[in-house]
């Protein structure tokens, strides 16, 4: 080597070094915003089986029309995405549609995800390229006839789906802008929050209205409207601890809302918590979806107060307190709690039969757990005790009926 | 810690020390790595019993290590030992398994590995006693049936598929025979020689 290029080398080097340490960077810049991204957008939760390698798929999704299995979305070319361009990753999440033009199912929620920026879209096309490949075949839906025809998604499309990226209202604030993005798009909220129909769809014009979740037989209330979980009487700190660390003086997450907080919700930094909390809130201002249930008898509803009362003194109180004021965040109130007084009152017999622990979180990552009660109390104790609550302290719900409580002994808790 | 665990408490004790019902047991006392390893089984679906998978599904490892170290750490009295309804045949039986194994079957002693006075060996080899005859059967057979499974290579399923019905009821009824040891701690890590290797137990 010529003694004076030898003498460039460093020179060299040192140019190549600034010329590729912006670019390095950029890309991890990148890198980063779409792991952010990913996780607003919760996809380990269902691309990650239990026990299984990250992103590889696999998990089953049972659904009333049978079961699915989610796909490996590592970059390995032949079972994960590997081979995909960054354009066919965002006609996946804009349009629902595999490079091949097929259809995807809607459990992959693109119905929420076609909100998404394409440059979002790009970020977490990146990062998903830069996480280990693991060669995973996806594993065969198993439906049931007719809905293992693909076809049909064509009808679903034609009726729930409307392709298009978020269009932020210039009448409204940066925050409820970047809140109702992350909301209604990665987010995905409405695929619980608002009620599907017998046909696996959701109408636009009941968003956020809520619903019974199929399968899991939890119901995610509504959150638009202040008798179920909208927030309009919530703080603003009190609905980010929610969100964030799975407890607030409110109320603490559980059920399928725990997995969200766990997975997703408590890795938003506080910008996005915010805005997502100021969109929120402001949901509530719409209508009120509320359907009367039909109450029980007086004589019935009255016995099971008295009773509910000697098991809730019994039971619950020395936690939620002599008249249910709770010691928030870690013993949530159940005086003046719009999930327990809501018209489903599914949420509030699932808590005494199975109990719970919030998500652990780095804002919380030693929860207070809710025993279950399921093998102490008999059936007209649970419709008892959920009746009380339900209707003491001035709560304003109707009374339950053991037969409600002895159907969801049985829903799955898995 | 008791406060958060209170969840734990309407099935196991307020001290992990069992309560009425026959299908659970007791966790005082118990090696904190068994009860860790049972606590991430239960999370990750390992370990199938519904109510207890469900509970634990979004709690961290760091968070299940303390709860496994606050039981492992506690040492309410035991329960009285029960009354055997077998017949002293069986009890016999049960007590040569346990102690002595069958050499012929290939099956190994239970004294082999939880100890001669089956108070258990950290870090992760559950003590026997306090426990009932119901559970100790119950698990048996969910090794058997795929229902309980560990960190392969999974020693108890290769032992528990090599027992009989009778076998399991034999030894179920002598170890939940037994009185309340002098001593309730476990044997030192490594001290005991086992006739089989473990996953949850590496040596």
């Amino acid at each position: 080597m010529p003694r004076t290029l030898q003498a460039l080398l460093p020179v060299l080097a040192a140019l190549l070094s600034i010329v590729v340490a912006p670019a390095m960077a950029q890309d991890a810049a990148l890198l980063a915003s779409g792991e952010y991204l990913a996780r607003a957008g919760d996809c380990i939760a269902c691309h990650t089986a239990r026990e299984g390698k990250t992103f590889a798929g696999g998990l089953p999704m049972k659904t009333p029309f049978g079961t699915i299995y989610t796909s490996n979305i590592t970059p390995d070319p032949q079972t994960g995405i590997g081979m995909w361009t960054s354009d066919q990753f965002y006609q996946l999440m804009h349009n629902g549609r595999f490079p091949d033009g097929g259809l995807v199912y809607p459990a992959m929620p693109f119905g929420s995800y076609t909100k998404v920026t394409r440059a979002d879209s790009d970020a977490i096309y990146a990062y998903l390229r830069s996480i280990p490949p693991v060669r995973q075949l996806n594993r065969p839906h198993d439906l049931k006839f007719p809905f293992n025809n693909r076809s049909l998604i064509i009808g679903w499309r034609t009726l729930f789906f409307n392709a298009g990226e978020f269009k932020p209202d210039p009448a409204k604030s940066a925050d409820w802008n970047r809140g109702a993005y992350l909301v209604e798009g990665l987010g995905h909220c409405g695929m619980c929050h608002t009620a599907i129909n017998a046909l696996g769809g959701s109408s636009e014009s009941q968003a956020f209205e809520g619903g019974l979740i199929p399968m899991q037989n939890w119901y995610a209330p509504s959150l638009t409207s202040n008798k179920e979980a909208g927030l309009g009487e919530w703080s603003i700190e009190e609905i980010t601890d929610y969100l964030r660390k799975g407890v607030s003086n409110r109320g603490a997450v559980y059920g399928p809302m725990a997995e969200v907080v766990y997975n997703s919700l408590q890795y938003l930094n506080d910008d996005d918590t915010r805005a997502m909390a100021i969109y929120l809130k402001g949901l509530t201002q719409g209508t009120s979806p509320e359907k009367p249930a039909a109450p029980l008898p007086f004589a019935e509803s009255s016995l099971l107060l008295s009773l509910g009362k000697q098991i809730y003194d019994r039971e619950c109180a020395s936690c939620h307190g002599a008249v249910g004021l709770g010691m928030p965040p870690h013993y949530p109130p159940l005086a003046g709690n719009q999930s327990i007084q809501m018209v489903s009152a599914v949420n509030a017999i699932r808590m005494v039969l199975n109990g719970g622990y919030p998500p652990g979180t780095a804002g919380n990552p030693m929860p207070y757990g809710m025993p279950p009660f399921a093998h102490r109390l008999s059936d007209d104790e649970v419709a008892a005790v959920v009746t009380y609550i339900r209707t003491s302290w001035g709560n304003r719900g109707e009374a339950v009926s053991a037969r409600q409580a002895n159907e969801l002994r049985a829903a799955t808790l898995n | 810690m008791a406060a958060r665990v209170l969840a734990c408490a309407s099935c196991h004790g307020a001290e992990g020390e069992g309560t009425s019902d026959v299908y659970f047991p007791r966790l005082a006392g118990k090696p904190a790595g068994y009860l860790y390893n049972q606590l991430v089984a239960f999370r990750d679906g390992r370990r199938k019993y519904p109510p207890m998978n469900y509970l634990l599904d979004f709690l961290p490892d760091a968070y299940l290590k303390q709860i496994a170290e606050h039981f492992a750490s506690l040492r309410p009295p035991f329960p009285p030992p029960a009354v055997p309804t077998v017949s002293n045949e069986t009890l016999a039986r049960g007590e040569a398994i346990a102690t002595q194994g069958d050499p012929q079957r290939g099956i190994p002693p239970c004294a082999s590995c939880h100890g001669s006075s089956f108070g258990g060996m950290e870090p992760a080899i559950p003590g026997l006693l306090g426990l009932r005859a119901s559970y100790i059967s119950a698990q048996l057979g969910g090794w058997r049936y795929g229902t309980r499974t560990a960190i392969a290579p999974d020693c108890m399923q290769i032992v528990a598929s090599l027992l009989t019905e009778d076998d399991v009821k034999a030894v179920a009824a002598f170890l939940s025979s037994r009185p309340a040891p002098a001593d309730p701690s476990f044997a030192r890590r490594g001290s005991l020689p086992m006739p089989l290797a473990c996953g949850s137990e590496p040596n």
